[in-house]
């Protein structure tokens, strides 16, 4: 008996072990990543800002750990970079924004030298305290950027940089050419009940800007200015909007993958996405359309920013150099599809791929970059400086229980 | 046992040694049992439990609402918010009733099935079966469930057959129904073979008597298979249910704008809203949850059978 109730006690044991994984799966795995500094500075000073900046390269130390998006890496542009200086580029992919902050967070500093974290990450990364100030005299290139990214909100504090602005671009109204003869001009399509069951767009908080960009040019009494920044009425005419297409939402994608397989089988004719996701489907023959309606569009600007306690900072800075040149950059525009941020890449862009410079909008009027609202993490703090915009964690609980 | 024959050692020297090691070990059963135990011990100390003890701290912190990082103050806010937000109250609903209706579903076809193989099938095609419910268990876990989304698509497989015979489009696609039939698929193996287990174990003689008593077939199954089998089908709930409680990829496939389930909550939480605290405490959800269904389980006697 005593035999029987010991085995019992440990099938009960092995089973719950077993159960736990199972449940606790997704959880469990990250918890050794303990947290990095305690507390927060919410709206009021980055604490590294006061860290010295590098003065002079120096010799580079061989090697450089990047966490950079796929395709940003590629070896046309990386083995040129490591024959030129030395410096051994290792890449460490991320898959969001959200990935990228934690890997910066987690790596227990000292790990990574760089990230290339678009608009909606970087205020993350550099309150956290984990971006170093970087000076922009080593790099030359830099005064060749469009006025636009050389000191953008989302990476220069008080005129302090915390890195290298990179390249942009838009999300776009994608839309099947077979379901929509007449090209749509408005992001009304994808509120518009008439496309029940058709609709895609971005499993992604970041889409309350979406919305709130549309509003402000349908709802000027809500008195919108900026989609980033939102006071609670205008969060939640925003939210609103969002939950009533709700109904109307055939999938809320969360990998380029999904969206290009649902416009490719006639799961979903409309949608919000980017650039990639439509030269992959007109690489497959699909005949996809593409458009930034009258309202404008979001969008995303990538930075490579320098880690607060980057081991390799000499070759980082020789690889901030190297990125911002107007060939590299054309390279990186033309292969992954996006706009250079150094004005001088058109030329190369049309050497790479005729007519790529006006495809990409390397050239574009600065009216087609007002066009775009870049993505930037909301905070608390607005522009005017008062304390009532809704902060980027609201974003992410309303998106959870109020949208989905 | 390995420890006696090793003392097959050559040398006279070695042999003494293995000797005394040996009978020390036959004297000392606690040593014997210390030996076998410690390393399966202190690989499920070290990752089970320690893994769930920071979880659980975790779940009584917070994160700075901008910057992410972890502070360190005690609170049962995490608590409070999925007790009293709706949409994680439903989201919880959602995961359980799945993880019971595919559990109920599963038992019921698994049971003729383990039936058929423990009792009526000959050794051949038994092993046959057993092929059957086991390959696809080592085919990936992705790829089951990628080639559902394939059946289920718009003009996929499915519409297509069923506009051959003249039935429409079922059009399942991003709905609970291809959540719901993915997890019964995928799960199935899970519940066969541990009520296939309790099936073979029931000896011939229980249901000759009750058919010497006068118990015909239904009778037979209802009062003496059915019982008999009761802790198998059990064991396999416990599987189906747990591995449906915590699944948050099928659901994120497969499933539409009403899907949400605690793992994705809890998925979600960790990759895109950088708030491990919140997704701790998410977690602690299933696993009182299995608590409750292990207690309940154990009663019936199941655990044993698995």
């Amino acid at each position: 008996m005593k035999m029987r109730s010991l085995r019992r006690y440990q099938v009960a044991l092995a089973v719950a072990g077993l159960a736990l994984i199972s449940a606790g799966c997704g959880s469990s795995a990250g918890s050794g990543g303990a947290p990095s500094g305690s507390g927060g500075t919410a709206g009021q000073s980055v604490p590294t800002a006061k860290l010295p900046v590098l003065q002079k390269i120096g010799k580079g130390e061989g090697k450089l750990n990047l966490i950079a998006w796929e395709g940003y890496l590629q070896p046309q542009w990386v083995k040129p970079f490591e024959q030129q200086t030395g410096c051994q580029v290792n890449a460490k992919y991320a898959g969001s924004s959200d990935e990228m902050v934690a890997l910066m967070k987690n790596g227990g500093g000292g790990q990574y030298d760089m990230v290339s974290s678009s608009g909606d990450a970087d205020l993350r990364i550099l309150y956290a305290g984990d971006a170093r100030p970087v000076n922009v005299n080593l790099i030359p290139s830099w005064k060749q950027f469009f006025p636009a990214f050389k000191s953008p909100p989302f990476n220069t504090i008080n005129g302090v940089h915390y890195g290298v602005s990179l390249q942009w671009g838009p999300n776009v109204l994608m839309y099947s050419k077979k379901a929509f003869p007449t090209p749509p001009t408005s992001w009304s399509a994808i509120y518009d009940a008439k496309y029940k069951g058709q609709v895609t767009v971005p499993d992604n908080p970041i889409q309350i800007a979406d919305a709130a960009l549309y509003l402000q040019k349908h709802k000027p009494s809500l008195g919108i200015n900026d989609p980033y920044e939102l006071t609670q009425p205008q969060f939640q005419a925003a939210v609103s909007l969002l939950a009533g297409q709700k109904p109307l939402i055939e999938k809320y994608w969360d990998l380029a993958s999904q969206e290009i397989f649902d416009f490719k089988n006639g799961n979903a004719t409309i949608g919000a996405g980017w650039p990639y996701q439509v030269s992959a489907l007109k690489a497959d023959k699909f005949d996809i359309g593409d458009t930034i309606p009258s309202e404008g569009a979001t969008g995303w600007a990538d930075t490579w920013m320098l880690a607060a306690k980057a081991p390799d900072i000499n070759c980082a800075y020789m690889w901030m150099r190297y990125i911002s040149t107007p060939q590299v950059q054309a390279e990186q525009a033309v292969n992954y599809g996006e706009t250079p941020d150094n004005m001088l890449a058109c030329s190369y862009m049309d050497k790479i791929q005729a007519g790529s410079c006006a495809q990409y909008h390397a050239n574009a009027p600065q009216s087609y970059f007002d066009a775009i609202a870049l993505w930037k993490t909301p905070i608390t703090t607005c522009d005017n400086g008062k304390q009532d915009c809704v902060p980027y964690s609201d974003w992410v609980s309303a998106w959870n229980t109020q949208v989905k | 046992m390995a420890l006696t024959r090793a003392a097959a050692a050559p040398t006279p020297a070695d042999e003494g040694l293995w000797l005394r090691v040996s009978s020390a070990l036959w004297r000392r059963p606690w040593a014997r049992a210390t030996l076998l135990l410690t390393p399966g011990l202190a690989w499920f100390v070290l990752l089970y439990l320690a893994a769930l003890v920071v979880l659980l701290i975790n779940a009584f912190w917070q994160t700075n609402q901008f910057t992410g990082n972890v502070v360190r103050i005690w609170s049962v806010s995490n608590f409070t918010t999925i007790l009293t937000t709706t949409a994680y109250l439903e989201d919880i609903g959602r995961t359980v009733g799945m993880a019971a209706a595919v559990t109920v579903v599963d038992a019921l076809v698994a049971f003729p099935f383990a039936y058929y193989m423990a009792r009526l099938a000959t050794s051949r095609t038994r092993t046959a079966l057993f092929v059957a419910i086991l390959l696809p268990l080592w085919a990936s876990y992705l790829a089951k469930v990628y080639s559902w989304l394939l059946i289920f698509t718009r003009g996929g497989l499915l519409d297509w057959s069923l506009g051959k015979v003249g039935l429409g489009q079922a059009h399942l696609i991003y709905t609970n129904w291809a959540v719901f039939i993915v997890f019964c698929y995928i799960w199935l193996p899970f519940m066969i073979i541990p009520v296939y287990a309790a099936l073979e174990r029931i000896p011939n003689s229980q249901l000759e008597a009750s058919q010497d008593l006068g118990g015909r077939t239904w009778r037979t199954v209802r009062s003496v298979m059915v019982p008999l089998a009761l802790p198998g089908i059990v064991a396999g709930s416990v599987f189906t249910f747990s591995l449906t409680l915590g699944d948050y990829i099928t659901p994120l496939l497969v499933g539409g704008t009403n899907s949400n389930s605690i793992g994705y909550i809890i998925y979600n939480n960790v990759g895109t809203a950088n708030n491990f605290p919140f997704a701790a405490a998410m977690a602690v959800v299933p696993i009182v949850i299995m608590a409750v269904y292990l207690f309940g389980a154990r009663a019936t006697g199941a655990l044993e059978a698995i």
